[in-house]
């Protein structure tokens, strides 16, 4: 597996990735997580990340309340009542959701600060970054953690570094329960779709998998027993690039750089046809 | 033939023209390093200031000073800011003002309305950048439900900084292409009286 980059941000060249690769994707099934957070050792563990200390402040198993520049991988547990007396456990993996539209990247103003692969990661670059933050406006999903010491962002790099030899993100490697996969796109969703047929017959009608279109699909694709309400694990139902962010790179960037040039050039033209005011210095 | 001296007036104090250096000087700066986050074409800006991170660094707590002074230039000049009916007179001819019929532009006092105007707007304009960039500047403590604010903050931040470059460019043309004497009344301090009648000829001057 190369690391053909396709995408690269605050670029005013394409970028140089030509390699046609399958998209490789993390299938999370949240209806057979048993939350025993095996995925949350492994990203430290492999990444080797300085311990966070765990807050205690969600009154639940979560380790702590939203994931941390040192801490890319998180369990949320939400606890659901569908009718009186149902109470349904809702365990998510939080993390960088690697979009196929990623907000991150088009609100980067950094050169080379955030990279899209070939084969569908996004990954920051922390030499590139400058830590302006605009990466933390343009993500529907709040990943992107600012590090006060490094002043530089941090995430999710879906084990670029492992999957880039052949081996599978480590959290996946460490799930016991297989509700982690990792594999192309295709057979990921097929997978997922095939559980979320057994759903359906099991009673939860509503079952579907997450791979919101707004942002060009993901590379973590999520099958919910709710999918209906996304909401009831915290992700956004229709997540998309904001728009603010998309007006600002795309028709304000244009109108600027217009108006810009066009004012100097108006005085250019102004100082030619009417010149100098006369008289004294 | 006995050659009379140039009687000159003071027109901005030594401390009126250290502040107005002061704000040019981070102004630039900020244009310097906001245009580099602006486009990649022009990222090359924040390399010659010493790299995108430290002009990341640097961009906040110049635009604090940039603010600053401009709020100390605000105390000073907010008076002579003021539009009087004079202004309203000049403002009927300001396209002979533009196309330099000076001849048919009425008279005004210390400052025209055209400069009024830029003085105000870069006010508003201070306003909306300091608190947005607040915003920017600290955009990783924004909670997450409050998403609509960084968006705001982005939009906000960059139109009111287009807004002042076009301010900029029309102030930077006018004083040094366009006015005779105009820039080194602001280095300098000091215009010819005769200046001061045919610009601003109801300015009361000091002797």
């Amino acid at each position: 597996m190369s690391l053909e980059i396709v995408r690269s941000s605050a670029s005013s060249s394409p970028a140089p990735g030509v390699r046609v690769e399958p998209q490789l994707v993390k299938l999370v099934d949240t209806s057979t997580c048993i939350g025993c957070k095996a995925c949350e050792v492994a990203c430290q563990e492999w990444n080797d990340l300085p311990p966070e200390p765990t807050t205690n402040s969600t009154n639940s198993y979560q380790t702590m309340p939203a994931t941390t520049a040192s801490f890319w991988n998180l369990i949320k547990f939400n606890e659901h009542e569908e009718d009186a007396g149902s109470l349904h456990w809702l365990m998510r993996k939080d993390q960088c959701m690697h979009c196929s539209e990623p907000g991150c990247l088009i609100a980067c103003p950094a050169p080379g600060a955030i990279v899209q692969y070939a084969n569908g990661i996004v990954d920051f670059q922390q030499d590139n970054c400058i830590g302006c933050g605009y990466c933390i406006t343009g993500c529907p999903f709040d990943i992107p953690k600012f590090n006060t010491g490094t002043k530089r962002v941090y995430k999710c790099t879906l084990c670029v570094d492992r999957v880039s030899v052949g081996l599978q993100p480590a959290c996946v490697k460490a799930c016991p329960t297989s509700c982690l996969q990792f594999g192309t796109k295709e057979a990921m969703l097929e997978i997922a779709e095939k559980r979320v047929t057994q759903l359906k017959a099991n009673g939860f009608a509503q079952a579907a998998v997450y791979d919101p279109p707004g942002v060009g699909g993901t590379g973590v694709v999520t099958v919910l027993a709710f999918g209906d309400r996304p909401e009831l694990y915290g992700l956004p139902k229709d997540p998309v690039v904001p728009a603010a962010v998309r007006f600002w790179k795309g028709p304000l960037k244009w109108f600027g750089n217009v108006t810009m040039l066009g004012g100097i050039a108006v005085a250019a033209v102004h100082f030619m046809r009417y010149g100098r005011k006369e008289g004294h210095d | 033939m006995v050659m009379l001296p140039v009687e000159r007036v003071v027109r901005y104090n030594l401390r009126e023209r250290l502040v107005h250096a002061v704000a040019g000087i981070s102004y630039v700066y900020l244009l310097l390093t906001g245009l580099a986050f602006w486009t990649p074409a022009l990222y090359w800006l924040a390399i010659v200031l010493g790299g995108g991170y430290l002009s990341r660094m640097l961009h906040p707590w110049a635009g604090l000073i940039f603010s600053g002074v401009l709020l100390v230039m605000w105390a000073s000049w907010r008076r002579d800011m003021k539009t009087t009916p004079a202004d309203k007179e000049w403002r009927k001819h300001i396209v002979d003002y533009m196309t330099n019929k000076d001849e048919k532009v009425p008279p005004v006092g210390r400052f025209n309305y055209g400069q009024k105007q830029f003085f105000w707007l870069m006010v508003i304009a201070m306003w909306a950048l300091v608190i947005s960039g607040g915003v920017l500047w600290f955009v990783s403590s924004v909670p997450a439900g409050f998403a609509w604010l960084r968006d705001a903050a982005i939009l906000v931040h960059s139109i009111s900084a287009l807004a002042t470059i076009g301010l900029f460019i029309v102030h930077l043309y006018m004083g040094i292409a366009v006015v005779p004497g105009g820039l080194s009344a602001i280095v300098r301090g000091e215009v010819t009286r005769e200046w001061a009648r045919q610009h601003h000829s109801l300015w009361k001057t000091r002797p």
